[in-house]
């Protein structure tokens, strides 16, 4: 019984440390390792660390809140929704991310800081549903109820993406586009270091949500002690 | 209990709410009010000598739509809630999927008549001559209603158990209806452009398959909503 919460800490610890060392490794290689891009510069740098935090938003983030949602709906343990929650709140971090880097990096590169090109627009409505998700958890109170209408929330949320997606891809082939989000091809090093970053971004997720459902469990277990005190308090206020 | 018989259920709390909003009436007319004052509003943000106004003019119309919509879909379980007969309605020996479908239809009913309600005085307010369209237009109205209803009416119930339900409920639902919204406007984009339905290409069909894949996750989920 000791030994468990001692062990699961040394987990988080090296967790954390593998994250740390993995996300420097990657900082070093986009910042100084990485070659210059041969037209865009420098600002192309920026690439290294907005594709892994649209991946953490648009992949794991979204789909661990569907994934649970639907796993608490199955059977009802509050733990689900817990890791949910805590995956949502992430997920906004990282799909914010993306939204700003997107923009600073298409300024020098297309010259227009938006434009209502398939996955911009898609990034920007999933933000609204993570946030309207976040925002339901808030005033939905607490326990059982809130972890249901969240559920719900969540799974809605997550059909949702990718007909959004689809819509906007048809709706903008069918009108002319006027730009192209042309790509570039990657150097060698530049594709190590993107992986590099993408490991370090999914350890980071990783690492983040421990961390989170660790203080959700606690928060839960603070308040079945303090009902407990009230109750041998003689039920008393 | 057949399916007849749950329909007939459906209809007889669909019946209630028509009967109670035709004795008050309060939604209905700051629906339309509503929606009427965003075609009004939104016309002064576009430029009436301007060449090629059909697209945002079809924006207005959808936009006028969109709020005039989210109250309906907002009181039908707001009213509910705040008369004490959400759990009398709860108690009813039905399956909640017929109280579900019950609530939809009426909310369905409010949307399409305050939508065909807007859309007429759009297209006097903008001149737009409907002609041919005029059927294709009440159709997608009728498509962008049912998929309006099936995700309001979910979130409708999921904001009568929350604090703070009004302003919320557009902000929940209003993401989850991008889609809806860009099929509709491109649709009636291309009829008031004066080309028929069949100008726009499968796009009917993918508002078809959107209130399809709604209307089938709002009943599976529904239940989980109202649990208490």
């Amino acid at each position: 019984m000791d030994k468990g919460p001692a062990r699961r800490d040394l987990m988080v610890t090296v967790l954390g440390a593998v994250t740390f060392f993995f996300m420097l490794v990657a900082l070093l290689g986009a910042l100084v390792w990485a070659p210059k891009e041969a037209t865009m510069g420098d600002v192309q740098r920026i690439f290294y660390f907005h594709m892994p935090s649209a991946w953490i938003a648009l992949g794991p983030g979204f789909t661990v809140v569907f994934a649970l949602s639907i796993a608490y709906l199955a059977t009802g343990r509050l733990k689900y929704d817990r890791v949910a929650a805590a995956s949502a709140e992430i997920g906004v971090v990282f799909t914010t991310i993306t939204l700003v880097t997107g923009p600073l990096w298409a300024k020098p590169a297309w010259g227009v800081y938006w434009t209502w090109e398939p996955r911009l627009t898609t990034t920007l409505v999933l933000w609204f549903i993570y946030v309207g998700y976040l925002l339901l958890r808030s005033v939905a109170g607490d326990g059982h109820r809130r972890a249901r209408l969240a559920a719900v929330y969540g799974i809605v949320g997550w059909v949702d993406v990718p007909i959004v997606f689809f819509s906007i891809w048809w709706w903008r082939t069918i009108h002319p586009r006027v730009l192209t989000s042309s790509g570039f091809a990657l150097d060698s090093r530049m594709t190590a270091v993107l992986m590099v970053s993408l490991a370090a971004f999914t350890l980071l997720y990783v690492f983040l949500l421990v961390l989170r459902v660790r203080i959700e469990s606690m928060s839960a277990t603070v308040q079945t002690l303090r009902f407990r005190a009230r109750d041998r308090r003689g039920g008393g206020v | 209990m057949g399916p007849v018989n749950a329909l007939g259920q459906a209809w007889a709390i669909t019946k209630k709410d028509l009967v109670a909003e035709l004795r008050g009436a309060s939604t209905i007319v700051s629906m339309v009010l509503l929606g009427l004052l965003v075609v009004l509003v939104f016309n002064f943000g576009t430029d009436p000598g301007a060449k090629d106004v059909t697209l945002a003019r079809s924006g207005v119309l959808w936009a006028a739509f969109l709020f005039a919509g989210v109250i309906a879909v907002g009181r039908s379980f707001a009213t509910e809630k705040e008369a004490g007969c959400l759990d009398g309605l709860l108690l009813c020996p039905v399956d909640r999927a017929v109280i579900y479908l019950g609530k939809l239809v009426g909310n369905l009913i409010l949307l399409f008549v305050t939508g065909l309600v807007i859309l007429g005085f759009f297209t006097v307010l903008y001149n737009v001559g409907l002609g041919a369209g005029s059927a294709g237009l009440v159709l997608v109205m009728a498509l962008a209603s049912i998929g309006f209803s099936a995700i309001g009416t979910l979130f409708a119930a999921v904001g009568a158990g929350v604090r703070a339900r009004d302003a919320l409920l557009a902000v929940f639902i209003f993401p989850l209806l991008v889609p809806l919204i860009i099929a509709a406007a491109h649709v009636s984009t291309v009829l008031l452009a004066g080309q028929g339905l069949g100008g726009a290409g499968l796009w009917p069909w993918f508002l078809v398959v959107y209130d399809v894949i709604f209307l089938a996750i709002s009943f599976m989920t529904f239940d989980f909503v109202v649990e208490e």
